[in-house]
């Protein structure tokens, strides 16, 4: 089957089987490996990429139900040379260890971020309690993500 | 510890931000899965649905034909090669594949070869095997009483399921402490089957180049040159030899011990390319990897603590059943079949001990690694910080005043151990004094006796471990025969910049970002103009690789002594710069001067340069260095943690009010990552106290395979972690310290464990096992009356 998208704001088309996973055409046929796969059964979130700029977990997604629509990756948070201020949160609070969860772990925090620019750290914990981090016991991860937060509500990026 | 760098150059002490995280917050890391290699097949596994059954017959016939499906690879086929089973690091053996019968639930059975990795899952799918199921044994117990069937059929003369037998200390003295002591205690403690789970599962490509000769394996492996040797020494009678064989670990995304040992997978993609000549990639899933790949602990612990009246401990004995599944393929060093279980006095000074371990085969995987942890050491802790808290409350001690009473005191360092450790530095007092004074502890415990006239159920729980670290001098720790020394490479540039090259490999610990900062403290050359590789067997020097929290310990003492003979080499030529004696010169990170002259100085970029273009006759040009280090003894990291819990009479669930981890782990290198990693390190010692374990129904089938069943902390369960520090050095380590990535997984069990059972103590309770499920408690809370 043809499939259409837009990945972070580049069109690409593909011809692929139906049951092709959304994280396969992501990683395999567009060969953008920054989306990771942690588990295949919608629990650690490695793979989360935003689906219309809705953050979903691309291992139980078909590519086929991307058609027609635009997707987000780790990729394209990085605009013009510029990092997003949660990339710059990651980094300056320490966020990431091994980098394996990092991706999508930035990809649901940005969904979060748009939703609740003030969150609370209860509201962060419950936003990115998709997400599985084996390494940095998350709270480095709650102060990027906050970090970020700042950064936005000063009107960076 | 002064910090004697600027934050420009960033030496020890410094918070510098990370050098790998660029590349990751971008999604540009390199993981195994990653790679791509022209015309790559794809390998699938096909698993047991038994845990003990003879294969009575594999048809491949629906499956080969299957578009892109090239070959069902089984264990007749390899046994043509000698490779169906193979040698684990315990010098036992394990399947690659089976060619008579199965021993575990999810046990590898056949591989498919395909184009696709979508081909390959339907090949997978269609082949078709038929079993016969045979008994099943899934107790150890069970597994050493005279009428259990010999799981282990294929060693000639084995009549039973008994491993080995090991123990350790001293049995006349310890049996005569027991004799004439006042207090005993006793307790079982089963410290249950978990799994590192990395969120990165296990996987490789291989790609045998048939023109060179030259296999290249990309790995997820700790131990990249260890894995090169083994399998040099494995299938060397298929050709394969240690100069043609590259075993490169990428980007690591989390390790844990996990990624030690040979799984079969690995072995089957080696034969698959080398006999396709095309490169082959096998990536788990994450069912496979909780299924099948090694576990850690398994001990059912009986221990017995005792002291006199006056609350002075005296002696400790513990028996432990080891539960090794059908083969020992632990990951210890090879001396220590319990690994370093008799770190297990803890730190207390204890007059006599004696400890006896018994390994015993069962229909589970084979294992079995540690958690987190150098070999078997939170087992050790668990089992001291519970019975210690055990014998506190029966003699109606508060636990904080029995652990100083008992400790090792700091003026007796270096302390030798009633089993035979040499403790090389600590300040066991200091470091529990400040947990308590960080969390109000006198506080606490007068809000717990107001609230338990209230009837409201809260606990306050302390661990104060001491962690062994660091393996480990070669006259005592060896792998296969390999000591565990490890190593640094540095190289300077003309320019002054540099690149150093070291046997360890990072999973996330931030080793480019370390190691530069050791260099950057001794050689004064900043941190940024420093690259750090790892994980290439084909240029890093030889080393024994990143677990056990050796990398600090032994490769980056290997750092500072590599950096040290290139200050001594700069040293000469600086003195041949200035016209000077080299004895005349004075060091300080950074550049040589003259004795009472210090305008008269050189640059350590400047000397870099004069090494190269200008450097003295008879010398050899050049400015680099390698070391291999042989440490002289283990570290010894310690602290003292306190967990507050409130339990819930509902519904049984512990809710982790506050935790303060203080921590000693010696002088630090990067204050931001040592954070990081106890952070880290505090959650993997939350998950098993509360969460997850892995357990067997009577048939062998796996409870908790999968992410559904198998819990890992999400945000939400995991407590605002609390840190602090105290700072001992070792004093034996070049740099003064001692390694941190696992202590906090070692020392947080317990102190949520005796939080627990302080909440429940005036009830009766004495005791519960970890994970501490609702349930459990719930359980726990009804037999005692307070709940129906």
């Amino acid at each position: 089957m043809q499939v259409k998208v837009a990945i972070n704001g580049e069109k690409l088309e593909a011809d692929v089987e139906p049951r092709l996973l959304l994280v396969h055409l992501i990683r395999e046929v567009f060969r953008l490996t920054g989306t990771h796969i942690g588990c295949d059964t919608t629990h650690c979130g490695a793979c989360t990429v935003l689906l219309d700029g809705r953050p979903v977990k691309s291992c139980t997604v078909f590519a086929v139900q991307a058609n027609g629509r635009e997707i987000m990756t780790v990729e394209g948070l990085e605009q013009n040379g510029k990092l997003h201020p949660l990339q710059e949160g990651f980094v300056a609070e320490h966020g990431l260890q091994c980098g394996y969860c990092t991706p999508g772990m930035l990809m649901t925090s940005y969904a979060f971020l748009k939703k609740h620019p003030k969150p609370t750290e209860e509201e962060i914990r419950w936003g990115i309690s998709g997400n599985l981090c084996r390494c940095t016991g998350y709270v480095n991860i709650v102060k990027a993500i906050q970090h970020a937060a700042a950064t936005l509500q000063q009107g960076g990026a | 510890m002064a910090l004697r760098t600027s934050a420009e150059v960033g030496g020890m002490g410094h918070s510098i931000k990370r050098k790998e995280d660029p590349r990751f917050i971008r999604g540009k890391g390199t993981y195994v899965d990653d790679v791509v290699l022209p015309g790559m097949l794809y390998l699938d596994i096909v698993r047991s649905p038994y845990a003990h059954a003879l294969i009575k017959k594999i048809d491949a016939s629906k499956a080969t034909a299957i578009p892109g499906v090239l070959a069902v690879i089984t264990g007749q086929d390899l046994a043509k090669y000698n490779l169906h089973w193979m040698p684990t690091l315990m010098s036992d053996t394990q399947m690659v594949l089976p060619v008579e019968k199965v021993m575990y639930q999810a046990q590898e059975v056949a591989a498919v070869l395909a184009t696709s990795r979508y081909a390959a899952a339907d090949g997978a799918a269609a082949v078709e095997v038929e079993y016969e199921a045979l008994p099943v044994v899934v107790d150890p117990k069970k597994s050493l009483e005279p009428d259990a069937p010999v799981l282990r059929t294929d060693k000639k003369d084995k009549k039973d399921n008994h491993i080995w037998h090991w123990e350790w200390g001293d049995r006349a003295a310890t049996d005569k402490a027991f004799g004439e002591a006042e207090v005993t205690v006793k307790q079982d403690i089963y410290i249950p089957r978990i799994h590192v789970a990395s969120i990165e599962t296990c996987g490789c490509v291989a790609h045998f180049d048939k023109v060179n000769d030259k296999l290249t394996v990309w790995m997820t492996t700790q131990a990249p040159h260890a894995i090169r040797t083994v399998f040099a020494l494995v299938a060397g009678h298929v050709g394969l030899a240690e100069h043609k064989i590259r075993i490169i670990s990428p980007d690591i995304g989390g390790g844990f011990g996990g990624k030690v040992p040979v799984y079969p997978g690995y072995v089957i993609a080696v034969a698959a390319s080398v006999l396709t000549g095309k490169p082959v990639k096998w990536i788990e899933d994450r069912m496979e990897n909780l299924q099948a790949d090694s576990f850690a602990r398994d001990y059912h612990i009986a221990a017995e603590l005792a002291a006199r009246k006056d609350g002075t401990l005296t002696a400790l004995r513990i028996k432990t059943l080891a539960d090794h599944g059908y083969a020992d393929a632990a990951a210890n060093p090879s001396k220590f079949p319990a690994g370093l279980f008799h770190v297990c006095t803890g730190s207390y000074d204890l007059k006599a001990a004696h400890v006896e371990v018994d390994g015993a085969y069962t229909n589970k995987p084979p294992g079995g690694i540690a958690y987190r942890c150098s070999f078997r050491v939170t087992e050790a802790v668990h089992t001291i910080e519970r019975m210690v808290d055990l014998m506190a409350h029966q003699l109606g001690v508060d636990p904080a005043d029995f652990r100083m009473k008992n400790f090792v005191k700091p003026e007796q360092f270096p302390y030798k151990s009633a089993l035979g450790w040499e403790y090389d530095s600590g300040n066991y007092g200091a470091a529990l004094h400040k947990a308590m004074d960080t969390i109000g502890y006198a506080e606490l415990r007068r809000e717990q006796a107001e609230k338990r006239k209230r009837g409201e159920l809260m606990g306050i729980g302390i661990s104060s471990f001491t962690e062994i670290v660091g393996a480990g001098p070669s006259k005592h720790f060896d792998i296969l025969g390999l000591k565990m020394f490890d190593s640094c490479e540095i190289r300077i540039h003309p320019t002054g910049k540099a690149i150093a090259r070291f046997g360890t490999k990072s999973q996330g610990q931030g080793h480019e970002t370390t190691y530069a900062q050791i260099l950057a403290e001794e050689l004064g050359i900043p941190a940024a103009d420093i690259q750090v590789e790892e994980g290439d067997t084909d240029t890093a020097p030889y080393g024994l690789g990143t677990y056990a929290s050796r990398s600090t310990p032994v490769a980056g003492a290997a750092a500072a002594v590599a950096a040290r003979k290139i200050q001594d080499k700069a040293r000469k030529i600086a003195a041949h710069l200035l016209e000077a004696a080299p004895e005349d010169l004075v060091w300080e990170p950074g550049k040589f001067s003259v004795k009472g002259a210090p305008d008269r100085a050189k640059t350590i970029q400047e000397i870099a340069f004069a090494a190269y273009t200008n450097h003295p006759q008879g010398m050899e040009a050049g400015l680099e260095a390698v070391s291999y280090y042989d440490p002289p003894n283990l570290t010894y990291p310690f602290g003292s943690y306190i967990c507050v819990v409130d339990l819930d009479k509902g519904t049984g669930e512990v809710k982790v009010r506050r935790f303060v981890a203080i921590d000693d782990c010696g002088n630090i290198i990067n204050p931001m990552i040592v954070e990081g990693q106890i952070h880290g390190g505090l959650t993997m010692g939350l998950a098993p106290a509360l969460y997850e374990e892995i357990s067997y129904d009577e048939l062998g089938n796996v409870q908790g395979g999968s992410f559904i069943d198998y819990l890992l902390p999400t945000a939400v369960e995991t407590p605002k972690w609390e840190t602090g520090k105290t700072v001992t050095p070792s004093p034996h380590h070049p740099l003064g310290a001692k390694g941190v990535g696992e202590s906090a997984t070692v020392g947080a069990p317990a102190a949520i464990a005796n939080a627990v059972v302080d909440a429940m103590w005036h009830l009766g309770v004495r005791h519960v096992d970890i994970p501490i499920t609702p349930p459990k408690v719930w359980r726990l809370l009804r037999d005692h009356g307070v709940t129906e």
